[in-house]
């Protein structure tokens, strides 16, 4: 499938303070095509693949729950920035959908796995976002939501 | 989502053809690994080492496959690459399936 999204490179020449924004529609297709034009970007093929696979689970946590609670009534649109520092990938996400319950980010205390027959399905979203991200933060600003973290990254060149 | 299955007596080996199991496709894989396995093979592997990229969407549905099965067949996987390994590390779900480094020997695909 062709990438028809977006994805803006700043400062191409300068590697060490690069980013890319993208601004996607709140739809589950669209986080599969919109990771995928991400995670194809210089700034994301530069990283080494662990860090790399890393990033793509947490974005794709925090976009799907997006998709799924903050857009569950209607549509719109999702806007993602990505900025590689020296020593992390700092993400900032922002949507116009509802905000979060309690105006607090979910716990994310993993499901407990018991019997076979009440395995859960569900519920690992936070659990994944909190166990591998940094200095994670949600606050509302008038009608938009913004989550912003940080993800470690050794850097793969010297 | 892509699946191939083969099967061999009681055990039916299922390859994952696409390389990611996300939020866009967990309930069409859901489907099709149920229709799949309508058959009622005792043991089903499924390979996901063309697999890079699971969410928890993805992991809800291999989880929901399993259960499909019920309490006498066994749904097994096979060939985790990295970040799958690392979703199932990190929800615990590798202490609840049997996890093979490649697809049991004598159910390998003839290439």
């Amino acid at each position: 499938m062709a990438c028809n999204m977006q994805a803006e490179p700043i400062g191409a020449s300068m590697p060490k303070l690069a980013g890319a924004h993208l601004t996607i529609p709140a739809r589950q297709s669209a986080v599969r095509e919109g990771l995928q034009c991400l995670f194809n970007t210089i700034l994301l093929q530069s990283l080494p693949a662990d860090e790399r696979g890393t990033a793509e689970i947490v974005l794709a946590e925090a976009l799907n729950n997006i998709v799924e609670h903050a857009y569950s009534c209607y549509e719109g649109e999702i806007e993602i920035s990505l900025q590689l520092r020296k020593d992390a990938l700092v993400c900032k996400i922002s949507d116009t959908g509802l905000p979060m319950p309690d105006g607090q980010l979910p716990s994310g205390k993993p499901p407990i796995l018991g019997r076979l027959d009440s395995l859960p399905e569900g519920g690992f979203g936070w659990h994944l976002i909190r166990s591998l991200s940094k200095d994670l933060e949600y606050h509302r600003e008038g009608d938009r939501n913004f989550l912003t973290f940080r993800l470690d990254m050794r850097q793969s060149e010297p | 989502m892509q699946l191939m299955a083969e099967e061999r007596g009681d055990i039916m080996v299922i390859h994952a053809m696409e390389d990611r199991i996300d939020a866009a496709g967990a309930i069409q894989f859901k489907d099709r690994m149920r229709e799949l396995t309508q058959s009622q093979p005792l043991r089903v592997v499924l390979d996901l080492s063309r697999v890079a990229f699971i969410d928890s969407s993805g992991l809800g549905a291999v989880v929901a496959v399993m259960k499909s099965l019920g309490p006498n067949r066994k749904l097994e996987l096979s060939g985790l690459t990295a970040t799958v390994q690392k979703v199932f590390r990190l929800t615990r779900m590798d202490s609840v399936f049997t996890i093979h480094d490649q697809v049991p020997d004598g159910l390998q695909h003839a290439s």
